[in-house]
């Protein structure tokens, strides 16, 4: 595939880390732009009509959204040398890596934003999204089983899908009164090998205080303190 | 029907949508298969082993292999059997991905709401569900004008695709909506594209062995809106 590569994306955002990580994964060459998600560009809004979020992937002007849509885009389009598939070759194992990272989006993303976006004083509802998100993180464990990654010996679709949640961890911990660390250890060690054992990762995700001091700015904007 | 690689089972329920899907794909594609109707409230130990996660139908079980996840069903199934029928997803991966991009939109923007209109308690947030819903139909409009890129009355074109099949899936609900909730989903003046896909698509030979009946989805539908209803009564 040939052509300019641009993303749209606002760097707290899991769904556009997503991108992130597949394209240095993939060696592409692309340009970023940074999106205020309180005053979106115009570039944004006429790239993402229908949704108006990021991320957004700009190929030769031609606009990809939905992250998952987007990773998929790039394993397809883009091989270069040396670059393996994020998806495997084998249809039931690709089948499988679709259902868990459908289960991120649906499940844990779901979540986890309970967990943060209760107005104060909601306890109930922060205790429900806290135990929600536990249940989910403890079911992805699972799936990891004793693998190094949910892709195998290597990175695969469902750990780009689900390691630029890591960063939230924090965020999630913070406002939901719990440690992943004691709930899911062997999920948060999946997480540090993540990011000690691929650059592509690593170079992709905040600081998780920066996710939450932006999450704590996003509260006071809606008023939910 | 070819019994192509190996044996199929599909785990499903006579009224769900995605199971529909299912049934689709696998008619579309001239698969032979065997259909095991599940009783969800006496769920078999082979839905519970094979869906953990969520023990929902459907599920596809494949040479003993589960799949679930109707829209990863309705891939596996093109993935898998590549060689068999038409191929539902396009070549081109930029194509795909606008494929790909109007089915999410269908799952979260459609189907979310609509959802909710058989959940929710009181009218006036079934209005609102059924607003919402109303309004994404009136996007994927726009969204069967991108896909079908002037080429034919399908989302894939003159033939049937991917979002076909996920939208096909629901079409006896469709139908059911202006019996239950007085509203046309699809209406001919509003989204006439869609209106003019919902008929070319009942004309399908795949669509007339295996859409449900929507005089019995009618009443299925009623009678889960009560279950529903009872049961939020009685958390009162």
């Amino acid at each position: 595939m040939e052509g300019v590569v641009v993303l749209l994306n606002c760097f707290v955002s899991p769904f556009g880390n997503r991108v992130r990580i597949a394209l240095k994964f993939k060696g592409v060459a692309y340009e970023e732009k940074a999106e205020n998600l309180a005053a979106k560009s115009p570039l944004l809004l006429s790239s993402n009509p229908v949704h108006a979020k990021v991320p957004v992937l700009i190929v030769d002007g031609k606009p990809v959204c939905e992250s998952l849509v987007i990773l998929e885009f790039i394993d397809d389009g883009f091989s270069a040398a040396g670059a393996p598939p994020l998806l495997p070759a084998d249809p039931y194992a690709r089948a499988h890596a679709r259902f868990w990272a459908s289960y991120v989006d649906t499940k844990l993303n779901e979540a986890g934003m309970r967990v943060w976006r209760s107005p104060k004083g909601a306890t109930a509802a922060v205790e429900a999204a806290r135990k929600d998100t536990v249940a989910a993180l403890k079911t992805l464990e699972a799936e990891l089983g004793g693998k190094p990654y949910f892709g195998g010996d290597a990175l695969g679709y469902v750990d780009v899908a689900l390691v630029p949640f890591a960063p939230w961890f924090l965020t999630y911990e913070r406002f939901g009164g719990f440690t992943v660390a004691a709930e899911c250890p062997a999920l948060a060690a999946w997480a540090d090998r993540c990011v000690r054992e691929n650059t592509c990762v690593a170079e992709s995700l905040p600081e998780a205080e920066h996710v939450f001091q932006f999450v704590c700015g996003m509260r006071k904007a809606f008023g939910l303190d | 029907m070819a019994r192509v690689g190996g044996e199929l089972k599909l785990l499903g329920l006579w009224a769900s949508p995605f199971v529909t899907r299912a049934k689709l794909a696998l008619q579309i594609k001239g698969l032979s298969y065997e259909y095991v109707e599940e009783d969800l409230g006496n769920k078999s130990e082979l839905l519970l082993s094979s869906n953990p996660v969520h023990k929902a139908v459907p599920v596809l079980i494949h040479n003993g292999k589960p799949v679930c996840e109707s829209s990863v069903i309705v891939q596996y199934i093109d993935d898998a059997f590549a060689g068999s029928g038409p191929s539902l997803l396009p070549a081109d991966p930029y194509q795909r991905a606008v494929a790909c991009f109007w089915a999410a939109y269908l799952e979260d923007k459609m189907l979310t709401p609509w959802g909710r209109v058989f959940k929710v308690k009181t009218d006036e947030e079934k209005a609102e569900a059924m607003r919402q819903t109303i309004a994404a139909v009136d996007v994927l409009e726009d969204g069967l004008k991108e896909c079908s890129g002037g080429q034919g009355p399908f989302f894939g074109g003159d033939s049937v695709g991917y979002v076909d099949i996920l939208l096909g899936g629901m079409v006896s609900w469709v139908k059911a909506s202006e019996p239950l909730s007085g509203s046309k989903l699809i209406d001919a003046e509003k989204t006439p594209l869609l209106a003019a896909w919902m008929e070319r698509f009942c004309e399908l030979d795949a669509a007339k062995a295996v859409l449900q009946d929507v005089d019995r989805v009618v009443e299925y539908a009623k009678l889960v809106m009560t279950k529903n209803a009872a049961r939020a009564s009685n958390n009162n």
